[in-house]
């Protein structure tokens, strides 16, 4: 896509500026498409019918509150710390938005060609604990000190298990980078590493229940890097008020909101590259039958989107279904459990590569 | 030790889809929510709302106003003067007042419902209107009477005219046939 605009406009900086622009457009429609879902799938799933005053069904209730953020004042405590209270939302969704860098959307669609893409997206999306810890500090209020400590808990201890069976879908596929990780698993719902892979032979079969385990932790413990729930705890608002940003008001409040949707979707994606193909369709390409190969890096990125959004809309069905952990037993299900599967894991599947 | 660890695993992970299940089912059962001002829920029979009287029937009897626990029916009344023709109510009664004023203070009304009872005609009685919210709190006095004020000072005018006429018949009366003793001491 860079080298594409490149090309075209023979510019470093509007290729480059398009290509980010791209993401961040996609964050902004998806957030607004995503929070309405999801106050649809919380409202129906309690036999409710939420949001239905603002368009059809309520799909421009999301545009209505934005243009109401905007228009809040931007309130800022006299005793917070106004630099890094002002700063803590944009470092945040800065955090989130990286990620994006090295998602590949569609094989035309790639962002920065980075080869250490999982690596880099393990490590940008810890950003986000400085800002949150930040917003907490600076806010000078107990609930929000105490929302940001628990979150920095939370995520610091929550990304071992994720770096674990990150580190096991490498050692099986061979490589850091996510575009690689997609190609290798083929058009065929069969060739994806929750099926063991695109190679076919006998370690293909030993691998599938070792990849289940590995996708269940993964899915359970980037649930928990998102702060979603069950594992709300630093946004608990039954405990906390709103955790870390109880003090924030209009559009510095939108942004933690935009981070933590932006967040769902950009683990959603890591989860659909590293198990569930990426943006490869599961049933073969359209462009293919229709012998116009042109079409298939758009049918490339519905795919890639839908597999997204299903997850996403799985992270929903989750908070909606289950209630909150308690500190200690979120800390539990982490170092008890997930850590010693995972480590487990990610052995077996080491020797099951090497045989 | 170890048993116990592997089943705490798998209740974990059970227990959820269980749970999971239950909500996916609850996604396609159809909402409870009545979407109110568009879609109303059908009152019970005898239901108590907005008071309304009927002024066609109003005979300005006061029985109402006396039942009235928080005191938010205020009427006043006219008598007719001999010749003036005010109609009959639909059940047949003979109505000799005019009704001058007759005021609910609807933001006072209880709903108690006991005003209904006592009047002769049936004319004051609960619809089942209850959205009448207003933004000043003057706007909530109903006013029934059907008389204008013009009307109103007619009607007393025409009444203290007759009543003057009828004192001085009875002056007149009075002087005309003088020291009757009215009380006797007994």
């Amino acid at each position: 896509m860079y080298q594409f605009l490149f090309n075209i406009t023979g510019n470093e900086i509007i290729a480059g500026l398009i290509t980010a622009c791209i993401p961040l457009v996609f964050i902004l429609i998806f957030v607004l498409f995503a929070v309405w879902f999801e106050r649809k799938v919380s409202a129906h799933m309690q036999d409710r019918l939420g949001p239905m005053r603002v368009g059809w069904h309520g799909v421009l209730q999301t545009v209505a509150d934005f243009v109401k953020m905007l228009q809040k004042e931007d309130i800022i405590a006299t005793e917070a710390d106004r630099k890094l209270f002002s700063i803590a939302p944009v470092l945040v969704f800065a955090g989130s938005f990286a990620a994006y860098a090295a998602i590949p959307f569609s094989s035309k669609l790639l962002g920065s060609e980075v080869e250490v893409g999982i690596f880099y997206v393990i490590a940008i999306s810890s950003l986000v604990v400085a800002g949150i810890l930040m917003a907490g500090w600076s806010s000078n209020n107990k609930y929000s000190l105490l929302g940001a400590m628990r979150s920095a808990a939370q995520i610091v201890s929550y990304e071992i298990p994720t770096a674990l069976v990150v580190l096991s879908m490498v050692m099986l596929t061979g490589t850091l980078s996510l575009d690689k990780m997609s190609q290798m698993q083929t058009a065929h719902f069969w060739d994806w590493n929750i099926f063991g892979g695109p190679t076919f032979g006998f370690a293909k079969f030993l691998l599938i229940p070792f990849m289940f385990v590995g996708f269940l932790i993964v899915y359970i413990s980037t649930l928990a890097e998102v702060n979603r729930t069950p594992f709300d705890i630093p946004e608990a608002e039954s405990e906390l008020v709103a955790g870390y940003f109880t003090e924030y008001v209009g559009m510095k409040w939108a942004m933690f909101m935009l981070s933590e949707y932006a967040n769902m979707f950009s683990v959603s994606a890591i989860i659909t590259i590293l198990f569930f193909g990426g943006y490869q369709s599961p049933v073969g390409y359209l462009g293919n039958t229709l012998g116009a190969p042109a079409l298939i890096p758009f049918e490339q990125g519905i795919w890639f989107i839908a597999k997204g959004i299903f997850f996403v809309f799985v992270q929903m069905w989750l908070r909606w279904t289950l209630p909150r952990l308690r500190v200690d037993q979120l800390m539990t299900v982490c170092w008890k459990y997930l850590i010693p599967y995972a480590f487990i894991n990610l052995i077996i599947i080491g020797i099951i590569t090497l045989l | 030790m170890l048993k116990e660890y592997f089943k705490n695993t798998w209740d974990g992970i059970w227990t959820v889809l269980i749970g999971m299940k239950v909500t996916f089912r609850h996604l396609f059962i159809p909402a409870v929510t009545i979407q109110y001002p568009d879609v109303k829920v059908p009152l019970p029979e005898r239901v108590r709302n907005r008071l309304y009287v009927n002024m066609d029937d109003c005979i300005g009897c006061d029985q109402c106003s006396r039942a009235c626990p928080v005191e938010c029916i205020e009427i006043e009344t006219v008598k007719s003067i001999p010749g003036e023709d005010l109609g009959i109510t639909s059940n047949g009664k003979k109505k000799a007042l005019w009704v001058t004023k007759f005021n609910i203070d609807i933001a006072k009304c209880c709903y108690c419902q006991l005003c209904v009872f006592p009047c002769p005609t049936e004319c004051i009685y609960m619809t089942d209107v209850y959205e009448f919210s207003e933004y000043e709190r003057e706007n909530l006095i109903y006013k029934f009477a059907t008389l204008t004020e013009a009307d109103v000072k007619e009607k007393k005018l025409n009444y203290e005219k007759f009543a003057a006429e009828k004192e001085a018949q009875k002056a007149a009366a009075a002087k005309a046939k003088p020291e009757t003793p009215v009380q006797t001491a007994t």
